[in-house]
């Protein structure tokens, strides 16, 4: 299994990270490798096999419907980089022009 | 020893009431000793010595009243000082979980774990040195610099909890709290002498855990001993509605009076003692085994025949969630936020100049293991094999109580040893992988030292929920041998040079 920078490119756009061409180039040879690493587990026969998302017993859990307090807004917004009337501040998402 | 940093939890607790010391005098012994060997260990990423001191001033107050009215009710450890891996939130403290995407974050609630011990007490001395976001098995992952082992400073002490296990092995706490995703309470107790918890999956809530991998992730305990770990374990375990994983299941009590093994099963699985392991690893743990023998335990080998696969679902699964958990950090709610003018790009710059190389390695290789086209071959193999893996230890558990085996193939390992090849690093995990796929209890204490003096430690694993063999039997070993008060020379000259 071997990616290409194209590859690695594009995974890095899917995870929203800005890499240095020399990321790019280390992360193209080492994510290659630990992929053909796990290529291992192609060779064993899952056939009817569930997968585990979860090791605990399936349950739900629930709980009253009620409102109950949480913290004050200002408690919450107090690490934000970017305030503006009790919200987060952030620049336009979509341009209207 | 008379110094207070020597005691165990319970004696401390002992002393504490009867007013042979007080809390203050206690923290300010912990503190002295954090500054004696913090310059040369770096455990901490942030003290709170004047908090920790203005706490032990109201609980040396609660003490004296609770004296003059010793019925009245009284916290189980008030007044006595521990150390907070910095994944785990205290309001009002700086938490960084090792990154500097989260530099200057102050939590505005505690964690389930930590709120569970101040109820209790404690008192938070400082938020101790990770892997950043506990990705890594040295600490040289941290955006902070690397912890060193109190050991021997030209090694590693293990990780990510490896700032926890360095505070406790070099008596700057008493007993600290981790987290163990895929070996980060084992591994690091096992490299600098102490002991360890990585408690059933679902036990202790994960709430106000900086998540990781959220299937795999657990919160557990540090200390020289193990009856301490077991100590705050029974503290923090148990439901809590805030982390709909956790379980209300009963809590045993491991019986810590008797030291009679008799009836104990340990299995002893084959693929653990492979080769390639240091001599001395593989040495002190059968010896370990043979002394549990001695106690009254029976021994069988076992076969966990999936075991060679937990490294790649492992590297698959836990990557894969994290990718999906540090989505959160991009700059908008908490962190700095890089100067970029455009959303898209405050995005991708603040995430690409702010973690670390590991980080990025991860998000990517989870990225790409949950992608159109690939998560059938990657990420639903894995979980398929995990399956697999967790049906091993189902099956072990029906013939045995516990599995013994060591925590890592090496003892502490010296810095830079792995930097250019993260695979070789991952490696450094294959014995504990296993235990976090299946969800399993797992024990780490000291049985002996390498050659060059480093500490080997073995671990035991058992059933979901039955924590209380693991400690029953770890405290056995430690009744009858003296791994666990063996000081590092570093600690011993610290104190002698007071």
């Amino acid at each position: 299994m071997t990616l290409t920078l194209a590859q690695v490119e594009h995974i890095a756009e899917l995870a929203r990270l800005t890499l240095s061409d020399q990321e790019k180039t280390k992360f193209c040879e080492q994510l290659s490798d630990i992929l053909e690493y796990a290529a291992r587990l192609q060779t064993l026969d899952t056939t009817g096999i569930a997968p585990t998302a979860s090791v605990l017993p399936e349950r739900s859990v629930l709980r009253a419907d009620e409102a109950r307090p949480g913290l004050p807004v200002q408690t919450l917004l107090s690490n934000a980089p970017k305030v503006e009337a009790g919200q987060f501040c952030v620049p336009p998402v979509l341009d209207l022009d | 020893m008379s110094d207070i940093t020597g005691l165990t939890l319970s004696q401390l607790v002992h002393g504490l009431r009867s007013g042979d010391f007080s809390s203050r005098e206690t923290v300010q012994a912990y503190l002295a000793q954090i500054e004696r060997l913090e310059p040369t260990l770096h455990a901490f990423l942030t003290l709170a010595a004047e908090q920790a001191l203005a706490h032990a001033d109201q609980a040396d107050r609660q003490l004296a009243a609770w004296r003059k009215d010793e019925e009245s009710h009284i916290p189980p450890l008030l007044g006595v000082p521990l150390a907070i891996k910095d994944v785990l939130c205290v309001a009002g403290l700086r938490c960084t979980a090792g990154s500097r995407i989260l530099e200057n974050f102050v939590p505005p609630f505690n964690a389930t774990a930590v709120d569970r011990l101040l109820e209790s007490g404690v008192i938070v001395l400082g938020k101790t040195n990770t892997d950043e976001f506990a990705m890594g098995s040295s600490t040289e992952n941290s955006g902070y610099g690397p912890t060193h082992n109190p050991w021997n400073t030209e090694r590693v002490p293990g990780g990510s909890s490896g700032g926890s296990a360095a505070a406790v092995a070099a008596y700057m706490a008493p007993a600290a709290l981790g987290s163990d995703t895929g070996g980060s309470i084992r591994q690091p107790a096992a490299f600098c002498g102490i002991s360890g918890i990585k408690p059933t999956y679902g036990r202790v809530s994960r709430y106000g855990l900086i998540a990781y991998g959220s299937s795999l992730d657990c919160v557990g305990s540090f200390a020289r001993l193990v009856s301490d770990v077991a100590l705050i374990y029974s503290l923090i375990a148990g439901q809590d509605e805030q982390d709909a994983t956790s379980m209300d299941y009963p809590l045993a009590q491991a019986n810590l009076d008797e030291v009679d093994l008799a009836g104990l099963r340990i299995g002893i699985p084959d693929e653990y003692f492979i080769a390639g392991i240091q001599p001395e690893v593989e040495a002190g743990v059968r010896e370990a085994i043979k002394t549990l023998q001695s106690l009254g335990a029976g021994v069988e080998r076992i076969s966990l025949p999936h075991t060679e696969y937990a490294l790649p679902v492992y590297y698959l699964i836990a990557p894969a969630e994290a990718s999906a958990n540090l989505a959160r950090f991009d700059g908008i709610r908490y962190g700095p936020r890089s100067a970029a003018q455009n959303m898209w790009d405050i995005f991708r710059h603040t995430r690409g100049e702010r973690f670390g190389a590991e980080v990025k390695r991860r998000i990517m290789l989870g990225t790409y293991a949950l992608s159109a086209g690939y998560y059938d071959a990657y990420y639903g193999q894995a979980q398929k094999v995990r399956t697999l893996i967790k049906r091993d230890f189902e099956q072990a558990f029906e013939k045995v109580d516990v599995i013994a085996a060591p925590v890592a193939p090496t003892t502490a390992f010296p810095f830079g040893q792995h930097s250019d090849d993260p695979l070789a690093m991952y490696l450094e995990d294959i014995f504990t992988l296993p235990a976090n796929l299946a969800g399993v209890p797992g024990l780490t204490f000291p049985v002996g030292f390498d050659t060059q003096g480093l500490p080997v430690g073995m671990q035991l694993m058992g059933p979901h929920f039955r924590e209380d063999i693991l400690f029953k039997a770890g405290h056995a070993y430690q009744q009858v041998t003296d791994w666990h008060n063996t000081m590092p020379p570093i600690v011993e000259n610290s104190l002698n040079q007071k």
